[in-house]
This record gives structure tokens, sequence and C-alpha cells, in this order.
């Protein structure tokens, strides 16, 4: 029986050549070959500015940064004479005159905006991370599909899209002119960026809890558990993870924003440890600076972008090493 | 030792009739006590009747199976015993399941409590992505023991009872997701033991199960229905064959006219009967293969 069966088919050549795909049309092999280069293109367009801006960041600001007076001075607040007296000849022009100090190299330092920036993202997170679980809790355990719940729903998506300036102008609005003098605080900064971060914890951990199989919940509930503890004792531990890398992006987006805390910090030149009285972080030094103008103040602006990136690249790596925990589980 | 076990247990049951016969043969000399007494059961989504004229009695320390082609309501109604329908945008039920006398869907009760009482198994294994330990004592700390040595009395006793023990002792604290699915479904049943319910729902609990596996969980379903009574959904009728007292035969109808299908119940006799001698055809056909 088995010799009967043919080794080979007759039309075997036919076939390899079909499945070569010699044959295939001019034009689709045309249209393939554009389509790649097209990608290419693409990502290159993407990739290289990024890698220009990364370069430039780094290679202007690694030099401040890596000293230890970057991280242990205050900021120096007098910056435009230094540098003045720095410079001979606009010395000579008789712009030194009050800059006679022989003082040319201060203290680069900026510890009181990355103390400023660690204070007003802690308290940012104290303020919107529990809200916004137990916000995206209610969403995804209790309202479901309801009517305030599609509300809830509907408005923080909105708020994801609304402007940062916005929420510094609202905070500014309601509580900074409210109490004049004392307005601006690193507290009124940290409202500022809890009213950013909200809405991104409550989607995000709203996605984390759709993810928790409901045979989970089931099995919580066939045990005779009342939903409070199916959502604390099983829901919520299994999201715990997600949840965290959700809220660690959040807080890497508060951390660089600039606008809802340029309204509502104020100025500070030396360390404060306190949420109340005057303020500054990373991205307000890098406003401020760049403002100011002079060498010496572009360098400190530079410095806290470097500062600041590789804060939120901390930031970003910590989420991705917990999600993948997630994932391995 | 666990295949040894397996087909130990294979053989045990090689008269799948003996005890029900014998139980048949002395019902006025011990009348069993009824657990549940089904009048006229049915159940709507909407306006929708998804299954009707379910009447049945279940009795205590029995095992009840349901049997029945796919969409024909058997979980459905075996949701309804532990009000698990509830959770979901739940079915409105009609007619009455009395549990002890008690109408399960009375105004006053709480389905929290029915549950603590009557406990369920899934179709598919679903620990919770905890310890082995965590997963069996989440049911009697959620029930207020706190103490620590109290716990691990009542974990060691429900694994045992689910014939785990001997596989797990010496990983306790390990996670329930590295299990086998024959070991995690052990385990749910360990867990659903371990708040002490009078009752265990099963939803087909060895459709996700190799043989072997499925041998143990049935040979652990005979071994704790002198403790409990249990209500089972099968998609395997010689499972239903083997480990049943009495069993219930669903079917579906489809309304010629509007396409609706309707599932209800056919028959519910002894196991025994409904296997050897239906008293309805669409029974028979079933059973015998010829369903269409």
């Amino acid at each position: 029986m088995a010799s009967e069966v043919a080794s080979s088919s007759p039309n075997q050549e036919a076939l390899r050549e079909a499945l070569s795909g010699a044959n295939l049309q001019r034009s689709r092999r045309v249209r393939n070959g554009a389509a790649s280069v097209a990608m290419v293109v693409a990502f290159l367009m993407a990739a290289i500015p990024l890698a220009i801006m990364g370069a430039s960041v780094v290679s202007k600001g690694i030099g401040v940064v890596l000293t230890a007076d970057w991280w242990t001075k205050p900021i120096p607040a007098d910056v435009g004479r230094a540098d003045l007296a720095g410079n001979e000849d606009l010395g000579n022009l008789g712009f030194g005159d009050a800059a006679d100090t022989t003082d040319k190299s201060v203290d680069l330092g900026m510890q009181p905006a990355i103390v400023g920036t660690l204070l007003t993202v802690l308290g940012a997170s104290a303020l919107a991370i529990p809200i916004g679980v137990l916000g995206a809790v209610y969403l995804n355990e209790y309202g479901r599909q309801n009517r305030p719940a599609r509300f809830i729903r509907f408005m923080t998506d909105v708020m994801v899209g609304v402007p940062s300036v916005v929420m510094g102008v609202f905070i500014y609005s309601i509580w900074v002119v409210a109490r004049g003098t004392d307005g601006k605080s690193a507290f009124a900064a940290a409202l500022a960026l809890a009213c950013l971060m909200l809405p991104i914890v409550v989607r995000s951990t709203e996605e984390m809890l759709r993810l928790v199989p409901n045979s989970l919940r089931e099995a919580s509930a066939a045990l005779g558990t009342r939903r409070v503890g199916t959502t604390l004792r099983v829901v919520l531990p299994a999201a715990l993870p997600g949840i965290t890398s959700g809220a660690l992006l959040a807080v890497a987006r508060a951390a660089g924003e600039t606008a809802p805390v340029v309204f509502t910090i104020g100025i500070v030149f030396s360390t404060n440890l306190s949420f109340t009285g005057q303020n500054t972080t990373l991205s307000a030094q890098i406003y401020s600076q760049i403002q100011n103008g002079g060498s010496l103040a572009t360098s400190l602006a530079w410095g806290s972008a470097v500062t600041l990136v590789a804060m939120v690249i901390s930031l970003t790596l910590a989420a991705r090493a917990i999600s993948r925990r997630l994932v391995n589980k | 030792m666990t295949i040894d076990q397996g087909i130990a247990g294979m053989t045990t049951q090689a008269d799948p009739t003996e005890t029900s016969s014998s139980a048949e043969l002395t019902p006025e000399a011990q009348p069993r006590e009824m657990v549940f007494d089904v009048a006229d059961l049915s159940v709507f989504y909407g306006s929708y009747r998804a299954v009707r004229d379910v009447n049945f009695k279940v009795l205590r320390n029995e095992i009840t199976s349901f049997i029945g082609p796919s969409g024909c309501g058997k979980s459905t109604v075996l949701r309804c015993f532990n009000r698990m329908n509830d959770l979901v945008d739940g079915p409105r039920v009609e007619g009455s399941l009395r549990y002890h006398g008690v109408d399960l869907y009375g105004e006053t009760v709480n389905p929290v409590e029915v549950r603590r009482r009557i406990g369920m198994v899934f179709q598919k294994p679903n620990p919770f992505p905890k310890s082995i330990f965590e997963n069996v004592a989440y049911g009697p700390r959620i029930g207020g023991i706190r103490k620590k040595a109290e716990l691990d009395d009542i974990v060691e006793r429900s694994l045992r009872r689910a014939a785990l023990w001997d596989e797990v002792k010496d990983r306790l604290g390990n996670s329930a997701m590295g299990m086998s699915g024959g070991q995690q479904q052990r385990l749910c049943i360990a867990r659903a033991i371990a708040v002490d319910p009078e009752v265990i729902l099963m939803d087909e609990p060895c459709s996700a199960l190799d043989p072997i596996a499925t041998a143990r969980v049935e040979d652990l379903m005979r071994e704790i229905k002198s403790d409990y009574t249990i209500l089972i959904v099968t998609h395997n009728m010689q499972q239903a064959a083997r480990v049943s007292d009495a069993t219930a035969f669903y079917s579906t109808e489809v309304n010629p006219d509007s396409d609706v299908r309707t599932g209800l119940l056919v028959e519910f006799d002894r196991t025994e009967k409904i296997f050897a001698n239906p008293g309805d055809e669409r029974t028979e056909n079933y059973i015998t293969g010829r369903f269409g």
C-alpha cells in the first residue's frame, strides 16, 4: 500500500514556484516596499527629535547636577550679578558696579527646588491617590453603569483633557487669592497638582479594577462576603500592582507640570520643608531661570531639567517594574 | 499514589446505584430531611422567561445532579439556590424556592446570609491570588475568626476533607496559582467547606479537569456527602449517573412562532430511574444520545 503513495507531487515545481512569491504582482511588492519605508521614516521622525532633546538636556545640565553643591546648597539669588561680575567686558562697561564682589563663583545649588518638588508631589499624591482610588472603586464596584457613575466617568474624562494651567488658575482663584499674602505655598501647589492627578488616578485605577476577573468576586461572594469585604480583601489586593503603577505614572506627570505650580507656589531661595510658606519646584525653576537669562541662570535651568527628567524616568521605571510583577503573577 | 487513589475511587464506585437504592429501600424507616423544595420556579430576564416549570425536592445528604443540553438553564437555576444571580443585573424569580421551609427569595432574606449556609464551587477553578492557606482561611476570617490556632485547625481540617492536605501541607504559604487545575478545584472545595456550609452547589466542577482529577473530585463528593447536601450541574451524564442520588433533566423548548428558547425541567427522579427507565421520551432521547 505504502509504495503506491507518490513520494512527490508531479506539480511540485509549480508549487515551489507559487510559494516563492515570485509571481506576486509587481504593484503589490512596490506598495509593500513603500509602506515599509514610510514606517521607518515615521519612526525616525519620532525618535530622532527625542534623542536629540535627551542628549542636549543631559549634555547641558549634567555638569551642575553631578556636583555636591547641586543637592545641598540653596539656590543662588544673585545669579544675574554673579554673571555680570564674571563678565569682564560688562564690568568694564560699568554694569558691574553693583556686583563689585570678587566672588565670581556662586554655589550652584538647587536643593530648595528638589525638596519643594518632592514636597508638592508628595502632598498632591496624598490628596489625589486615596480619593482617586476610592472614586474608581465606586465607579467599578458599586456604580457600574448607573447614572451617577456614567456622569462621573464622563466628567473624569473631560478633566483628563483640561489644560493644566486651568487647574493652576482654579486653585489660584479659590485658594491663593482668598488667603492673601499667605496664599502661595507648597500646599496650594499640591492642591493644583492633585486636581491634575485625580482624573488620571481614577481612570487608571478603574481600568485595573476592571481587569480583576469576576470569578474572584463571585468566589468571595459565594463564601458569604459583603461587597465591602470582597473589595477590600480580594479586588483591591489583586489590582494593587496595577493601581500602584498607574498612580506612579500620575505622580510622574504631576512632577513635571509647570503651569499649575508657578501660579500657586511663589518663590524661595532657601530650603523650606513646610507645606506653608512660599516654596519652589524644579519645573518652576526651569521656567524662572530661563527668564532670568545669563549663563549661570541658564545652567541652573538645564540642571533642573536633567534632575526632573531623572526623577520622572525613575518613577516611570518603577511603574514598569511593578506592572511587570503584575504580569508575572 | 494519586493515581492509585483515583483508581481505588473508581473501583468503589463500580455500583453507583448501591447507596441510593438502599436509601430508597428504607425511605419510610428513615425519612430524610428535605432541604430544598422548589415549586413552579421560573426565571425571567426582563420579560423573557429563561426557565420555567422547575419542581423538585432536595433531600439532606444527597447529591442531586442537573443534566441537560447547553442553554437549558441548569446553571441559572443552580445560581438561584444561593442568590448568586443577584450579583449581576439579576434575573427575576417567580414561584417558590424554599430552604427548610423559608422562601429564599422572601423579602427579609439577606443573600449574604444565604451564601454563608449554601456554598458554591464554580466551573473554572477560581482560587484567590493568595497563598493556599489564605484561600482556605478566607471564609472563616470573613466570619470573624481571628485566632491563628483556630484558623490553622480549620485549614487543616478543610484540606484533609478535600483530600488535598497531604499534597500541600508543606507548602501552605505558596501561591494557589501555582497548583494544577485539579488541585485548584479541590482547593476551591476546601475553601467552600471551610465556612461549614450545609449545602454545596457545584457548577460543572469537573469540566476543566482531566479524567484523573475528575475521578478524585467525584470521590471527594461521595466522601463528603455524609456531611453536606450537594447540587451539581454537569454536562457529563456518566458523572451524574456515577455520583448522584437524584437527577433533574432539563431541556429547551423553542417556540415555533417567536423562535424564543425556554429552558424547562423535563423530569426529576431518582438517578437510577432516570438512567434505567426514564419516564419521558425527551429524557430517553438525551441519555441515549439521540437528542436533536
